[in-house]
């Protein structure tokens, strides 16, 4: 593939990229760029975070899993390309030095970057900005106090530059090879049914792995997030229509119906990795574990594939046949979710044995329609509890019908086992999970009748 | 004054810029080759046939080896000589290094390591402390045991007893650089490393033996590491030896980093350990007796394992005044990887078993833990010992500060790494002085600097302890989910090799004719700042600015026979040996301008970038023009040996310690006793680094150590599975802390208190004594745990959401 981005104010063009080379090999290794650095090569310690930039902003994003064709068109600024142009220090680095925020300094790099990029958006969330960045040696205090004292430096003329780029001159489907960055769904759809035993590629946030850790040759890639018409949210009679290839933060921006969505999205992953993993991925990976599908199950959302111009709707629920099969053909793909208008009666618990860039151990969903202090509708939906995101029905229907007290918990103890046989693994126990499970069942009750419940919320 | 400021990281500015260069950032030439370890699947069995053909025709693949393809054993062992580079027909662990490709790139390297084929016969693994316990599988003939008094009769006479077990992990150091070792041959087959090491020396020694080479033809440098913590003391040997043989074969420089992954397969971590416990105490919970039994899953080799047990023997009492003490330690032997070094060496799994023994007293006697803490102190130093003068210059040169020689080293065998603290003892010739009069520890030093009766009153003042304690229990009243908890934990920490003879450092300054300085000593750079406290101490002996100075990698070929960068020793024993060198030149300098100018050389005043001779003023720059024209030496090494410290390990007994550090802390936490979840409220440290050399870099190391050992103790959980293949091997399934994970409020302070021993400008050592203040947060979690019902918590760590539910159902249950 041919390929044209900004990197650090200067134009590169390449050709005939393998487009499995990861932007951070290619900084090190084909570029001399060794600032930029691998801590873990899977996208969760955050060493290697780069600036990316286009039109919608300026994001940070994990470069060990960033594909050199993600890039076509893009802005990209490393550690390196943070200075002005006659070396003065970025504000975030100058009180990255000033406050200490810096011992190894291997993680630094990385800590700068998503600083910068925090700092240029004006976010002051520091502990969201920087969960995507592991230090084993300051203990993160000293890396917040430098962040605090930048927020109200200005941001340097020459960043904003990046925001502005205007070329693209290379033609990613040029080149040689197999490999397709398709403009449109519609295209997609086409070069997807022609090529069905090609990989997708969203935001590369779990395909990056297959590379980087399983060392897996992908023959033919289709990349998406070109595909602008699947970045959209509409407000539509069903609800709202999120495109699959709506980033994580993106959704997040547009959850504030639905507050413990949200919450549970802040938590999701780290920034860089919501800034490039997409809804479609999540959903269509299949994974029991991924944090969206027991959510969109409570919503009771609608799942919509596409095989070229043939299009099919269904319960989300229903996507997930079992562990590792879905209900998708060869060459149809992930189009939308919608979800539907309703009130929020929507409580999403994440739990894993850190708050923060953790898979969790279990992801409860609950959904309950409380009429004249009955259950009248309930929608529960678990991740980590089975091979799928699974709705625990005999929950549901133990609950449905009984007065929304404390006796309903003690009816439906029974159906939890019912529904689910989870297994152990290194995040947690069987019998953990499905005790956890129960009791996130009370605290879904206890926060319908003003109970504290939540750790996150107490303050010294 | 250069030291006492509060001065940046040397290297922060290249931090933030990207352009600090460690190992795999260093440009390498082209015909350069990458290296990659094809691991063992099984944890344990007999390897009765390797095929690597496979490998050997992949792409980029330039040679193989097998282990008869080695030059020899290739031993990686800081110890034992029981770790060959790579497994031969036995197979110890589920990751072991098998064979070694060597390609054209790192990825096909990785790639081909793949791709071999291992039959084994496998047999059953010893993965546990009960499977090694049942084998009868340990390091040594058996376990150590040091008594103190009659514990048994102390417990058995007491009015209350009580036993328990503590179980807690280990810890993945999670150094974010991985281990990497570049290797350039020479002419004449000597070799130059770039190695991520703690100890270069040790790399050195290694490198040589497996290339039969003397070992003044390696050349080790080491100019930063991304983070250490331990884990490069010993476990870069292999990358080290697996490029040099790959260079030597070759011929072609040769560079080894491991993946993540593999780091996390292969490398050792903090030791495991289990701890029972029987104790004997009053009705004020005073100790009457305590009986330790501690038990250390080692894994397949020995490496540290013997000293990191002892020195958890040495913490067993931390801050607490016991006179009938017996503590038997098992050092296990299991198909895992090898448990090493990690920051408190053994320490802290000790200290963590006497603090359970206090949580668990206070509980039984209903008391304040922290009154039953204090009821057993140690009584602090008394107030003529501790000087409490502001920090000034010493007194004494350097030169005249090292003790008599006490014992001598005898001649090493061949093959003894005597630089390793991994080394046999060398037993004292003489019988070990007697200690005198005066509160002992359980291995008979003088408690003679005891800080923590005044430290804990100040903390326990400035954080509000009493009111919070009332604040935190009207909090349970009220509410019955999420319950909250306050501990206050001390840290008594000992500072020294425990092998005494490691207790060494030299130094070598330059003064250039310019006036700059350069300046290097034997300790290595991963982070803690100790090239700038070093830098600090040159420019204060030479009254320079620290423009002045310049800190160069550390060298095998400019200081020798260098211990390893651990034990918290680096500022204490490098810091001294630098005064030493500095002071050397400076009194050179001082004999040749006082003759010069027809003055005393005693009048010569070296300050403020100056140097004054009676009336006389010259910048040092000029000063040093002067010297140099004069034929006066500019350049000297500095050597440092820490005195009075004497230790024979097999009894038990001795001064193994040139004085203690000490440190408080107060952590308070909430937990949802739904789910388990908990966080940190609020910490607040008192930590004691003497006259701090650097106050902004040890408030780092404080608030650093803290938030790694609240990791080791809460979320950082490894877990391996009934093949004994580690499931916890990336970040993904590893859990550090991460920002939000640090206390919402974050106190921490330094207790300005000389060192009363004429440590390097009276300062203290602070690499690992804070680690520990990380056991307030367990406390306190077992503190929230405990108001939910009427049981003691009896919470292993690491208490994960997991642990901690089931506690809160034990201490329900009334268990």
């Amino acid at each position: 593939m041919d390929i044209t981005f900004l990197l650090n104010g200067e134009s590169v063009e390449l050709r005939d990229v393998d487009p499995t080379t990861t932007l951070l090999d290619w900084l090190r290794e084909d570029r001399g760029l060794t600032g930029t650095k691998e801590g873990c090569n899977e996208g969760d310690c955050g060493a290697c975070t780069v600036m990316v930039s286009g039109a919608d902003g300026a994001k940070a994003l994990n470069a060990c899993i960033l594909f050199l064709p993600q890039l076509h068109g893009r802005a990209v600024r490393t550690v390196e390309g943070l200075q002005g142009p006659r070396r003065e220090m970025h504000p975030v680095q100058q009180a990255m030095v000033d406050h200490h925020g810096s011992q190894c300094g291997f993680c630094t790099p990385g800590f700068v970057m998503s600083m910068a990029v925090a700092h240029l958006n004006g976010e002051t969330a520091h502990d969201d900005a920087l969960a995507g960045n592991l230090c084993r040696c300051t203990g993160y205090a000293p890396i917040v106090r430098a962040a605090q004292a930048a927020a109200n430096s200005p941001v340097p003329d020459w960043l904003k530059r990046d925001l502005d780029f205007p070329g693209q001159h290379a033609d990613p489907s040029a080149g040689q090879g197999p490999h397709h960055a398709p403009e449109t769904a519609d295209e997609l759809a086409e070069l997807y049914a022609r090529h069905p035993e090609a990989t997708l590629v969203a935001g590369a946030t779990d395909v990056g792995l297959w590379v980087t850790k399983q060392l897996r040759d992908l023959p033919e890639v289709i990349f998406l997030n070109r595909c602008r018409d699947l970045q959209r949210i509409e407000d539509t009679e069903q609800g709202l229509r999120i495109g699959a290839g709506v980033s994580i933060e993106t959704l997040r921006s547009r959850m504030g119906d639905h507050p413990s969505y949200r919450e549970m999205l802040r938590r999701y992953g780290s920034t860089q990795v919501r800034n490039a993993a997409t809804i479609g991925g999540n959903i269509a990976n299949g994974s029991p574990i991924g944090d969206n599908p027991p959510v969109l199950i409570a919503l009771g959302a609608t799942l919509h594939l596409r095989y070229r111009e043939t299009r099919r709707e269904m319960p989300i629920e229903a996507f997930f046949l079992d562990y590792g099969k879905q209900d998708r053909h060869p060459g149809e793909f992930v189009e939308a979710v919608t979800i539907p208008h309703q009130p929020d009666r929507l409580k999403v618990y994440k739990l894993s044995k850190r708050f923060d860039q953790d898979i969790s151990a279990v992801c409860g969903a609950f959904n309950l329609t409380i009429e004249d202090g009955m259950v009248s509708a309930a929608r529960i939906a678990f991740g980590g509890m089975a091979g799928i995101p699974k709705r625990a029905t005999h929950v549901e229907n133990a609950l449905i019908g009984r007065r929304w007290e404390e006796p309903a918990l003690e009816a439906a103890w029974d159906a939890w086992a019912q529904d689910f046989q989870p297994m152990s693994d290194m995040r947690a126990s069987a019998a953990y999970r499905l005790t956890a499970a129960r009791n996130m069942l009370t605290r879904y009750l206890l926060e319908d009748l003003g109970g504290s419940t939540s750790v996150l919320e107490v303050t010294p | 004054m250069s030291v006492r400021k509060p001065l940046p990281h040397d290297a922060a500015p290249l931090h933030v810029t990207g352009a600090a260069r460690y190992v795999d950032d260093i440009p390498v030439p082209a015909n350069c080759l990458h290296l990659a370890f094809g691991l063992s699947e099984h944890a344990a069995g007999t390897l009765t046939d390797l095929d690597v053909s496979e490998a050997r025709s992949a792409p980029g693949v330039v040679q193989v080896w097998r282990p008869r393809d080695l030059p020899g054993p290739c031993d990686c062992s800081p110890s034992n000589h029981d770790e060959p580079l790579l497994s031969g027909k036995h197979i110890q662990y589920l990751g072991q290094p098998v064979f070694l490709v060597a390609a054209t790139s790192h990825l096909a390297a990785r790639k081909a390591a793949r791709l071999g084929r291992m039959t084994v016969t496998p047999r059953p693994a010893l993965l546990t402390i009960d499977d090694a316990l049942a084998a009868d599988s340990r390091f040594e003939d058996g376990p150590r045991i040091w008594e103190k008094g009659n514990a048994a009769k102390a417990i058995d006479s007491a009015p209350h007893v009580l036993d328990g077990v503590i179980e807690m992990g280990g810890q993945e150091h999670f150094y974010l650089e991985g281990q990497a070792c570049l290797v350039l041959p020479q002419d004449n087959g000597d070799m130059v490393v770039h190695g991520s090491t703690q100890h270069p020396t040790e790399i050195q020694h290694k490198v040589a033996e497996a290339l039969g080479l003397p070992m003044h033809s390696v050349r080790v440098e080491t100019r930063r590491m991304g983070g250490g913590f331990g884990g490069k003391e010993s476990q870069g040997n292999a990358l080290a030896v697996a490029c040099a043989v790959a260079a030597h074969a070759t011929g072609r420089p040769a560079k080894m980093r491991y993946d993540r992954d593999d780091d996390m397969m292969i490398t050792g971590k903090r030791h495991d350990f289990r701890i029972a416990y029987r104790v004997g105490f009053d009705d004020e919970g005073r100790l009457l007796g305590v009986d330790f039994t501690q038990y250390a899953r080692c894994g397949w080799a020995q490496d540290l394992s013997i000293p990191v047990a002892d020195r958890a023997m040495l913490h067993a009492d931390n801050a607490y005044l016991l006179d009938n003490v017996r503590i038997e330690s098992h050092r296990l032997k299991t198909n895992t990887q090898s448990a090493t070094a990690y920051r408190g060496f053994g320490g802290p799994q000790g200290m963590l078993g006497i603090e359970r023994v206090l949580d668990h007293v206070a509980h039984a006697v209903g008391r304040d833990p922290l009154e039953v803490r204090q009821a057993n102190y140690y009584a602090d130093a008394p107030v003529d010992r501790l000087d409490t003068r502001g920090p000034s210059a010493p007194s004494r040169s350097p030169e005249g500060i090292s003790g008599p020689k006490k014992h001598g080293v005898g001649e090493a065998e061949l093959a003894e790494d005597m630089a390793s603290r991994g080394a046999a003892s060398v037993v004292p010739a003489g019988p070990i002085p007697d200690q005198g009069p005066g509160q002992t520890t359980p291995y008979g030093q003088r408690v003679e600097d005891f800080l923590l009766n005044e430290m804990t009153e100040a903390l326990a003042t400035s954080c509000d302890y009493a009111a919070r304690r009332a604040a935190v229990q009207a909090w349970n009243d009220a509410n019955p989910v999420l319950k909250k908890g306050i501990a206050l934990t001390p840290v008594k920490f000992g500072i020294s090799f425990t092998l005494t003879h490691l207790n060494q450092a030299g130094a070598l300054v330059h003064v250039y004719q310019d006036g700059s300085i350069a300046l290097n000593h034997g300790g290595t750079e991963m982070g803690q700042g100790l090239f700038q406290k070093v830098a600090q101490v040159a420019a204060q002996m030479m009254g320079v600015s620290m423009e002045a100075v310049r800190i160069t990698a550390t060298d095998t070929s400019k200081v020798p026979n260098t211990s390893a960068t651990a034990a918290s020793s680096g500022s204490d024993l490098n810091g001294m040996a630098v005064r030493a060198a500095c002071a050397q030149i400076r009194r050179r300098m001082a004999v040749h301008l006082a003759e010069l100018f027809e003055n005393a050389p005693e009048h010569v005043v070296f300050d403020d970038g100056l140097v004054t001779v009676g009336g006389h003023e010259l910048s040092f720059a000029e000063a040093a023009k002067l010297c140099y024209e004069g034929r006066v030496s500019l350049s000297s090494t500095g050597f440092y040996k820490t005195p009075e410290i004497t230790w024979d390990r097999m009894k038990g007994q001795g001064r193994p310690f040139y004085y203690f550090a000490y440190g408080v802390s107060c952590s308070e936490v909430v937990l949802d006793t739904l789910t388990g979840e908990n966080r940190i409220l609020r910490t607040d440290i008192l930590h004691d680094c003497g006259a701090s050399l650097n106050p902004a870099i040890d408030l780092g190391q404080i608030e650093g150590g803290f938030v790694q050992g609240a990791g080791w103790l809460t979320t950082e959980e490894l877990v391996w599975d009934a093949q004994g293949r580690l499931r916890t091997h990336a970040p993904s399934t590893y859990k550090i802390p991460a920002c939000s994970d640090r206390p919402d409020i974050f106190n921490v302070a330094l207790f300005h208190r000389r060192n009363p021993e004429d440590t390097i400008y009276r300062s203290k050592a602070v690499g690992e004594p804070p680690f520990m203040h990380g056991i307030s947060v367990l406390m306190a979690l077992s503190d929230a745990v405990a108001t939910c019902g009427t049981g003691y918590p009896m919470l292993d760590a690491p208490a994960t959401p997991e642990r901690l539910l089931a506690a809160v159902q034990r201490v329900r249950d009334g268990v």
